[in-house]
């Protein structure tokens, strides 16, 4: 075992922290520090537009998207130099938070099922930011049981006309493309019906419109087809084969590992380093030390998992479906840490005016952000299904829907 | 970056795992839990021939010098087949309490013999029933002689010597060595929640000892072997909390009711990736302590808490919920389900319970480096 770098590692590294103190704008370091559990927060400026700037300065010096093939916008790096630039980026990686979706699950679906010609024109700008993508799978009949989805594409002639709506698509608002599953199919089971697109979020009958969530903010979207039409040639893999494509933009989604998740110790920790109690100084009270225990030793486990999966991708492994702790993990941990928080403070532990509340009141941002981590991107439940099927084997769920043409599965309604 | 071990410790891993499959069957576990023996003799034989007893002692006190990362991965395999031997005393503690305080005399002596398995030792520490504490010691070292009881001492009846904590006429505490053969010690068999492990009360009276390191400095001494140690327990506790998850996860695939198997359910199912995600996090915890007991890391005293912590964690879950998955048949004495349920409660009491190693860790915390 070992944790340093090789010689060429600490040269790559050398290299990267070298240009990112040259060229990061250091006069957003304050804001983005205390960024986090919602927005990035960019103090005077404006996120998207310094988010953008940020991305097309890497890209223009070659440090966007750096495992990605040269001639697609990258520099050909290897997992663990994705891993030391993350390191290294640090604090202004958060300004990429919007193009995430878009460069580390639409991109891959590309590499995988895009003519050559639209790799050739879409990838380059998707890395720059210049172009930013989202990805269209969840409607409102259809979150867990993806696969129900109800969104239809019906053929004609040389294009596609699609019409339904989606939800939950982040960053909609402020993208140029998106990847959207549809139904071609209703009257094959439900998994063989789907075929897989992109289009220009700008297309007609394409309507936008933000959801305000529960925390009080709009990441989310709602999105409305009106009979938009795509040409054909913006087909992603087969007709019929949407499921499988679908895989893919997925199954990257647990590749995005080595950023470090956050799982709100540090601010816990941070809190009762400073918090006096009736009872006395919080970090000498045995509840307070109990929990914190449990919640380092979850974060450390969390962390060293992480470099457990590092190690394996640098010896040319895949990190496998066991990468699902991670959230299920960080979700909940967060959601009792931020409960937790408030309940040391008294009722002025209610207060979400960052003039007011301790810490800028991230906690109070926690609290009400969290319940959202223990859902997207595969809820709790869902999570554990996959490591009880694809980790230990355990037998499917019973479906009641199984090999069932989409057209006569029952729906509730 | 390389956080793995190397293929030399996995294949020793394999082969202990091959010897104990052949002879540490749940028979042989519950051979002693049944009281026909104290220990499971021809399994140490078998772990002595194999040099394992040596595996950290270096090769001029003729160990096999192999080191501590090697000796976390046989550490879990014995946790994972719960093997009842007095290994955890006389490796992680006697032995440990040598090469780190003895005198070249006293590692001369004992070190080989240590080695070699013709001499088991141990560490006798606790008086009451309670939490431990320095103020609480009682027992007396005087005029080179131990006199006062221990209450528990983890295989006190199959050690030929121990390590005992005492206090001087001076007040002070300190590490005492002493041969349990010379005589004079009355050893009492003591019941616990896992009889497949040795239990026994040493009381002393007026036994032959010697100093083990300074004579002040017996309490930050013990607190050095358990952090070590803390480790070394954490990988038995690992290695148990994986073979309790795997039965149950057999078991589940197995049985049937309401026409399918009860993995399928839900309610099981998501019982069994809790008890996954907690083993995960402590395997990796406990790699990653490994390597800070292999490299003698300044951050060896967080990292052994955060894996002591995580594998309690992950043990006591894994041989709850087992039980639990098999209903009603996991509660008879006939199946083993109860065999890890008593040696996850039995582990977790060795060398202080969680609530004490939470508190440590949260103390390395506040002294250390907190980012997590």
């Amino acid at each position: 075992m070992d944790f340093g770098d090789t010689q060429e590692e600490a040269q790559f590294r050398a290299e990267a922290r070298a240009w990112i103190a040259a060229e990061a704008p250091t006069y957003l370091i304050d804001s983005l520090t205390k960024s986090g559990f919602g927005g990035v927060k960019t103090g005077d400026f404006d996120p998207m537009v310094e988010a953008k700037l940020w991305q097309r300065k890497k890209a223009d010096a070659g440090w966007a998207c750096i495992q990605w093939p040269v001639e697609f916008g990258g520099r050909g790096a290897s997992p663990m130099q994705s891993v030391i630039w993350n390191q290294e980026e640090g604090v202004y990686g958060k300004l990429s938070g919007s193009f995430i979706i878009g460069q580390g699950m639409c991109a891959p679906t590309l590499m995988a099922y895009a003519s050559e010609a639209n790799k050739a024109r879409y990838l380059p700008k998707l890395a720059s930011a210049e172009e930013v993508w989202c990805q269209l799978f969840s409607e409102p009949q259809s979150g867990s049981d993806l696969a129900g989805l109800r969104t239809r594409a019906e053929r004609d002639g040389n294009d596609w006309v699609i019409n339904g709506q989606k939800i939950w698509t982040s960053g909609a608002h402020h993208s140029d493309f998106g990847i959207v599953i549809t139904r071609t199919d209703p009257e094959v089971p439900k998994h063989r019906g789907l075929t897989m697109f992109f289009l220009d979020m700008k297309s007609k009958g394409v309507v936008i419109k933000p959801i305000k969530q529960a925390n009080g903010e709009s990441g989310f979207n709602e999105v409305y087809f009106d009979d938009v039409r795509i040409p054909d040639s913006q087909r992603l893999g087969e007709v019929g084969g949407g499921w499988q494509v679908s895989l893919t933009t997925l199954m990257n989604e647990r590749l995005a590992i080595g950023g470090g998740i956050a799982t709100g110790f540090p601010e816990i920790k941070e809190l009762v380093d400073g918090l006096a109690l009736a009872s006395g100084r919080a970090i000498e009270n045995p509840a307070v030390r109990s929990k914190l225990a449990d919640w380092y030793a979850k974060s450390a486990g969390l962390k060293n998992t992480s470099a457990r999966a590092m190690t394996a991708l640098s010896k040319g492994e895949m990190p496998g479906p066991e990468n699902s702790i991670g959230k299920l993990v960080a979700g909940g941990m967060m959601q009792d840490i931020a409960k937790f928080a408030l309940d040391l403070q008294g009722l002025g532990g209610v207060i979400v005016d960052p003039e007011l509340a301790a810490h800028s009141a991230r906690l109070q941002a926690m609290l009400l952000r969290s319940p959202a981590v223990r859902i997207e991107g595969g809820t709790d439940q869902i999570l554990r299904n996959i490591i009880a099927e694809r980790v230990l084997g355990l037998p499917e769920e019973l479906r009641a829907d199984k090999g069932m043409p989409f057209s006569k599965i029952p729906s509730g309604n | 970056m390389n956080f793995d071990f190397s293929q030399d410790d996995k294949m020793l891993r394999d082969q202990v795992a091959r010897f104990l499959s052949d002879q540490c069957s749940s028979k042989t576990v519950r051979g002693v839990l049944e009281g026909n023996a104290a220990y499971a003799t021809e399994v140490w034989d078998g772990l002595v021939s194999m040099g394992l007893t040596g595996t950290a002692i270096p090769e001029n006190y003729g160990g096999v010098g192999a080191g501590y990362l090697s000796l976390c991965l046989v550490a879990e395999q014995l946790g994972a087949f719960l093997a009842p031997t007095p290994f955890s005393s006389s490796v992680y503690l006697a032995t440990e309490a040598l090469m780190l305080f003895g005198s070249d005399a006293q590692k001369d002596h004992w070190l080989p013999k240590l080695a070699a398995g013709e001499t088991i030792g141990t560490l006798a520490v606790v008086e009451t029933v309670a939490q431990t504490t320095a103020e609480d010691m009682a027992l007396r070292f005087s005029a080179g002689q131990l006199t006062g009881k221990k209450l528990i001492v983890a295989d006190g009846g199959i050690s030929d010597f121990a390590i005992v904590l005492a206090r001087n006429p001076a007040g002070d505490l300190g590490l005492y060595l002493c041969d349990l053969q010379a005589g004079g010690v009355v050893k009492t068999a003591v019941d616990t929640v896992d009889p497949s492990r040795n239990s026994t009360s040493l009381e002393f009276n007026g036994c032959p000892a010697e100093l083990l390191g300074t004579e002040a400095d017996g309490w930050a001494q013990l607190e050095t072997v358990y952090d070590r140690a803390a480790v070394l327990f954490a990988f038995e506790q690992l290695g148990g909390a994986q073979s309790a998850l795997n039965m149950a996860v057999d078991y589940a695939k197995q049985r049937f009711a309401f026409g399918r198997p009860i993995g399928s359910f839900q309610g099981l199912k998501h019982m069994m990736a809790d008890m996954y995600v907690a083993l995960k996090l402590a395997e990796s915890n406990c790699y990653y302590a490994a390597w800070a007991l292999s490299t003698n890391s300044p951050d060896l005293p967080l990292a052994a808490a955060t894996a002591r912590v995580s594998a309690t964690q992950a043990f006591q879950l894994c041989a709850r919920d087992n039980i639990q998955v098999h209903g009603g048949m996991g509660f008879t004495w006939e199946f083993d389900c109860h065999l890890y349920y008593r040696r996850s409660n039995y582990l977790t009491l060795q060398l202080g319970g969680l609530t004490e190693w939470e508190d440590k860790l949260v103390s390395s915390l506040a002294s250390g480096d907190a980012a997590a």
